[in-house]
């Protein structure tokens, strides 16, 4: 009588699996911790030998003097969850959601209704998002400006200059980096103490 | 919508077509067996398992060597996942895994499918995503591209009664296109900032003095399986939205361009090997047109997007600042464009990866995604899958063409005769039983409703596309669903199996049928498969087919929504 071919179905669980669960992410983990070590540890930010966050993660940011990220999602900027809303296009606490936060921009940031930027009242799909569109960030530029006391045109220049545009001129969309923006307002301000 | 959102769209359709001949040129060498620079190994693996590699497999042995290893796989992954918490690589501590979420995630990745109700970062240790479910990425779409392997057999051969050996095409498969592709993916990825790394979560403190945790681990290298195999599971919860896995704009056109690569090139490689090169561009054209149609109508959808929305505020309209249309669920780096190309795709090819959440999606934009696995995963599909369910519905196509005119259908030189015919009608109804049915059960049983985000057509929706995604073996959701109970976890992972290998044992049939018979000469009733008149019967049959089944669902769910949507109706 002939039998199923468990052997050869064993043994080949178990070889492929030390080849593509073992032998190729091991390869692969050795040279880019060779070749890109910074990448590959998360692109960490250092300020001083502390880590203050990854150049890729978003923060949240409630403070007057800092440019804010988008709204957070469940998880908060927290690095350990992620995810979006997950709320459909007809869902009514979603449209509220939105509503309170065009009215805050409004209200904060001397916004006009029905010309806030989108991205400023909607929650990314990482929740993690660590950029803004350049409109949202011209809106906070006021609100900064007056917490900081530094010129709105010097804040302009400096949002251009944290301004990344589209990758090899195509792919993606022009955006701010929210995280590196504070990071250089922080370390202006420092000069300026000095 | 922008000019340099359509360029986007024309470098992916330009980049897939230049990249179709070369892939397909390089699965000729694979599968026909010319490619022997890793003989050695291969040698090695044959030895271990004891199996004749010469041995040419009728059908039925075929189907049972495929089976046979998924079963054991399968079984490995449960068991793996139900002792995790006594597993070495584990530096968060995570324990064993529930009864029914393990059943449901071994079967969900033996699939090919990887849809995924746990949360990657929280939920899996290191020593899973890396033994488990990166090696089933490559097990999985290695065994879908064996089928398709052996169905262009049946299809070429003549008189034969073997149409291959399913563990040698398993093992080369994986040797030389599966492993080589994804090491170099993986390492451009980490170029870019895809992480790779097995230590801890790093704690960083923000700038306003919180803690953040970040979330670490092997990402890039089960990343490029990810994508090259179309599994689309995610290391993380938020899969290829997660800047981690997806990082820059420019991974993220690589990734789709991966999804697309080894499906646009089997196209290539089944024309060349049936000898009519001519039926293969056929074949990648209509899968081509269906694609880009989706893709445009979704852009199109998302751009405008929520009129809810725009009513408290929002600019929709999009400038060189202001990303614009629906952006719920979307990352900043890629905007719409990039968010709707990935969508289509990523339904279209069977693979699930998400870079933006589908759930969020206008409700046309959500349809797109829908529909696309509900034509059957025939736009460019699933690695191998793609391939062998065009075939089943040229088969459809062929016969009812065959009908018109009154003579027994002929497709290149076999005849389609009864059982062929039988074998492909039972593969087009097995697929929406599987998704019907469980939808239907689910939106009437506590059980299912339990588990809704939201109300309205929106709930049926994300009932509706959970069982499109898993009889399709896509993986992608509308996320809100909570996924994670028993009920769901119970029948999303038999019909996971169903939509699987209920599907492949008739195409391994089809492939043993079509391989007995000669060769019948083409005759003046031979109806040309080449031809743009069978590029649009065969799209014909394609909507008609998909229509007749899912549109009464459909105009529960998505088009209903659209409809209350744009009257201010809310949920």
């Amino acid at each position: 009588m002939r039998t199923v071919p468990l052997r050869p179905a064993i043994t080949l669980t178990t070889v492929l699996c030390l080849l593509t669960g073992v032998a190729y992410p091991g390869l692969v983990t050795v040279v880019a911790q060779l070749l890109f070590p910074f990448q590959a540890n998360g692109s960490l930010l250092s300020v001083n030998g502390e880590v203050r966050g990854s150049a890729l993660i978003g923060q949240r940011f409630t403070e007057d003097w800092y440019f804010h990220s988008r709204p957070a999602s469940a998880g908060g900027y927290d690095g350990m969850t992620s995810g979006g809303s997950n709320k459909g296009p007809s869902d009514r606490a979603l449209a509220d959601t939105v509503a309170s936060a065009v009215a805050a921009v409004v209200r904060v940031e001397g916004g006009t209704a029905g010309a806030v930027p989108s991205d400023m009242v909607t929650r990314s799909a990482s929740g993690l998002d660590p950029h803004i569109s350049p409109a949202n960030a011209a809106l906070q530029v006021a609100r900064v400006s007056r917490a900081r006391g530094i010129s709105r045109d010097d804040l302009r220049q400096l949002v251009a200059r944290h301004t990344e545009l589209r990758q090899l001129g195509v792919f993606g969309e022009p955006r701010v980096h929210v995280l590196r923006l504070n990071l250089a307002l922080d370390s202006a301000a420092a000069r300026r103490v000095r | 919508m922008t000019t340099n959102g359509w360029v986007q769209f024309g470098l992916l359709g330009m980049t897939v077509a230049l990249l179709t001949r070369p892939t397909g040129a390089w699965l000729v060498g694979v599968y026909s067996g010319s490619f022997g620079a890793l003989g050695f190994a291969e040698r090695a693996i044959y030895r271990v398992m004891r199996i004749d590699p010469n041995q040419d497999q009728p059908w039925t042995r075929y189907a049972e060597a495929m089976l046979t290893f998924s079963v054991v796989s399968m079984l490995m992954t449960y068991l793996v996942l139900r002792l995790q918490g006594m597993l070495p690589l584990n530096p968060q501590h995570l324990g064993a895994v529930a009864p029914s979420q393990a059943f449901e995630t071994a079967a969900s990745f033996t699939t090919n499918t990887n849809w995924q109700s746990y949360a990657g970062e929280s939920t899996m240790s290191y020593f899973s995503q890396l033994t488990q479910f990166t090696f089933h990425n490559v097990a999985s779409a290695a065994t879908g591209m064996a089928v398709a392997a052996a169905l262009v057999r049946g299809v070429s051969r003549k008189g034969s009664a073997g149409i291959g050996n399913f563990w040698v095409d398993l093992v080369r498969g994986t040797l030389y296109v599966l492993l080589p592709l994804s090491l170099v993916l993986a390492l451009v990825f980490v170029q870019q900032g895809t992480i790779q790394t097995l230590q801890t979560p790093v704690v960083a403190t923000t700038l306003e003095g919180v803690t953040q945790t970040l979330a670490m681990g092997p990402v890039a290298s089960q990343e490029a399986i990810k994508l090259v195999g179309t599994n689309g599971g995610g290391f993380f919860n938020a899969n290829s939205a997660h800047p981690f896995e997806n990082p820059t704009p420019l991974t993220n056109f690589l990734q789709i361009v991966a999804i697309l690569l080894i499906p646009a090139g089997f196209t290539r490689m089944y024309g060349r090997l049936v000898s009519s090169p001519r039926h293969g561009w056929v074949l990648w054209s209509v899968m081509g047109l269906l694609l880009t149609a989706g893709g445009a109508a979704s852009y199109y959808a998302e751009a405008h997007g929520n009129p809810v929305h725009a009513a408290r505020g929002v600019d929709v309209v999009g400038t060189a600042t202001n990303p614009g249309g629906n952006m719920e669920g979307k990352e900043v780096r890629f905007g719409i464009p990039s968010s709707t190309l990935y969508a289509t795709v990523t339904t279209a090819a069977s693979s699930g990866a998400v870079n933006s959440m589908h759930d969020s999606f206008t409700p046309l934009g959500g349809l797109v995604t829908m529909l696309n696995i509900q034509l059957g995963e025939v736009i460019f599909g699933g690695v191998g899958a793609g391939l062998y369910s065009m075939v089943m519905m040229v088969i459809l196509t062929v016969f009812i063409a065959g009908l018109m005119v009154g003579r027994t259908p002929e497709y290149l030189g076999k005849k389609i005769r009864a059982r062929e015919v039988q074998v492909a009608s039972l593969y087009a109804l097995i697929f929406p039983a599987a998704i019907l049915v469980p939808t239907a059960a689910s939106a009437v049983l506590p059980q299912g409703l339990a588990g809704l985000a939201n109300a309205g057509p929106h709930g049926l929706s994300e009932i509706l596309y959970a069982f499109t995604s898993t009889a399709g073996n896509n993986g992608s959701a509308f996320a809100g669903l909570s996924g994670g109970s028993t009920w769901y976890n119970t029948l999303f992972g038999l019909v996971m199996l169903t939509g699987r290998f209920a599907m492949m044992v008739p195409v391994l049939a089809l492939a043993g049928f079509l391989g007995e018979q000669g060769r019948v000469p083409d005759s003046s009733g031979t109806f040309p498969v080449t031809t743009v008149l069978f590029g649009v019967l065969l799209i014909s049959v394609i909507a008609i087919l998909g229509a007749l089944t899912f549109f009464p669902a459909l105009a529960l769910g998505p088009v209903a929504e659209h409809y209350l949507v744009n009257a201010g109706r809310l949920f």
